[in-house]
């Protein structure tokens, strides 16, 4: 049985490569990305799971890695933003001028990810049920989309 | 941050998911059952917490199934409102648990966390309740399997040290039609105004309501004055809103009235829909 009981060393399976993280049990995944491996790139917003700032890939799924646990994603296969490497929806967002601050941008991209990987033909129903876990407040929704859009579009084609 | 300190623990079988919680409770660590998380840690933040360990549910085999056995659906109490809602299999129950939270948490709420949970809503009973559905219970004093109707009496009423570890649908009721609402004061993802579930079953309609009173619930004496054609539409509908199971809300959500009045109104269109 896998078990933590008090401040240790993990070993996460983060964008490919395994790293060891020193926690608590009672620390966010968010909190060991940036704090424990220096990937700043999931954002601390909300921290209440509203604001999808901190959204990374989970086995694959969009995560808000403020509402899991360092410790629940032992055995699981983490992709953080830095992991993308300029995949199409990170050059999409730019040719689409899809920010404007840039703060919510990683956590758009990596729930955009995870819906190209998933449903790579995804209806516009499906694409807006996705985005609305995101909050955008300098409100670049109308490029977002597009962007998105754009990747769909492109590997449909 | 979650200031608390806790021990975690992810046991694979039931029989040591009970045997962890015996132990981590003589030690006098109040153990809790963790789920998908996402309550346990939103109130670990805020410092609603009271544990000193966690004992998570996900690993269990027992509890990842979703998949048909002879003429029942079972669905483990860690499966995810996403994986409920991409299966389709129990279409009623997906189209209820993907009006929960927003499509990213659904990547981690489960079917057991929202049934156990102490947010008031928990949607997804609402189509097990109108399903007779049973669910199977492990704990201390051994596996149990019981009615729905019987276990969840305002919330999911366990002994110590138990836990939720599948839900059984029988298969017939998968297939009937039904008609879900969930109305908001506003936004789209956010708690219920009101949330109405409803399914026609052997030429009568079923119904049970998250947000109009303080806890989930399906109530038979409403059933059967929605049911009964001798009266008019709005008879029936103002005789069985009067056998609510408690107080109507009135919240920042809405007032008392204001909710009878939009129960009225998706009370008279789902009726038409289902009696079309």
């Amino acid at each position: 049985m896998f078990q933590l009981t008090g401040e240790g060393l993990i070993e996460l399976n983060v964008n490919g490569e395994t790293r060891k993280a020193l926690v608590r049990p009672a620390d966010t995944l968010l909190f060991a990305l940036r704090e424990r491996l220096g990937l700043t790139g999931a954002k601390p917003g909300c921290e209440n799971g509203d604001c999808g700032a901190c959204t990374v890939l989970v086995d694959g799924w969009p995560i808000k890695s403020c509402l899991m646990l360092a410790v629940e994603a032992v055995g699981r296969e983490i992709q953080t933003v830095e992991g993308l490497n300029g995949a199409p929806i990170q050059k999409a967002f730019v040719d689409k001028f899809a920010f404007q601050c840039g703060y919510c941008t990683s956590g758009f991209i990596m729930n955009c990810q995870g819906l190209i990987n998933i449903h790579p033909d995804a209806s516009d129903e499906v694409m807006q049920e996705w985005l609305q876990s995101n909050i955008c407040r300098c409100t670049s929704y109308q490029e977002i989309t597009e962007a998105i859009k754009s990747v769909l579009i492109t590997e449909n084609t | 941050m979650i200031p608390l300190n806790f021990e975690y623990y992810r046991p694979e079988t039931l029989a040591d998911t009970v045997d962890i919680f015996d132990k981590l409770d003589a030690e006098g660590k109040q153990p809790m059952y963790y789920g998908g998380g996402t309550e346990i840690i939103s109130m670990g933040r805020m410092s609603n917490l009271t544990t000193g360990a966690l004992i998570d549910l996900k690993e269990i085999a027992d509890c990842k199934v979703l998949e048909y056995q002879q003429e029942q659906l079972v669905i483990g109490s860690s499966v995810t409102l996403t994986q409920i809602h991409e299966t389709n299999l129990f279409p009623l129950l997906s189209q209820a648990g993907a009006r929960i939270a927003d499509h990213t948490i659904q990547n981690k709420i489960t079917l057991g966390g929202n049934l156990c949970g102490t947010i008031i809503y928990k949607e997804t009973v609402l189509p097990l309740l109108l399903s007779d559905s049973q669910v199977f219970i492990a704990g201390p004093g051994g596996q149990r399997t019981v009615p729905i109707n019987s276990v969840f009496k305002e919330r999911m009423q366990l002994g110590k040290g138990e836990f939720v570890a599948q839900i059984k649908v029988d298969k017939k009721y998968v297939s009937c039609p039904y008609v879900h609402v969930k109305q908001t004061k506003q936004d789209k993802i956010t708690y219920p105004l009101v949330s109405i579930c409803t399914m026609a079953v052997s030429g009568g309609i079923r119904a049970a309501f998250s947000g109009v009173c303080g806890f989930p619930f399906r109530s038979i004496a409403m059933e059967e004055e929605l049911n009964d054609r001798s009266r008019s539409m709005e008879q029936r509908i103002d005789k069985a809103i009067d056998l609510t199971p408690g107080p109507i809300l009135a919240d920042l959500e809405g007032s008392m009235e204001y909710r009878k009045f939009i129960i009225k109104g998706l009370l008279n269109s789902i009726i038409n829909q289902l009696e079309e």
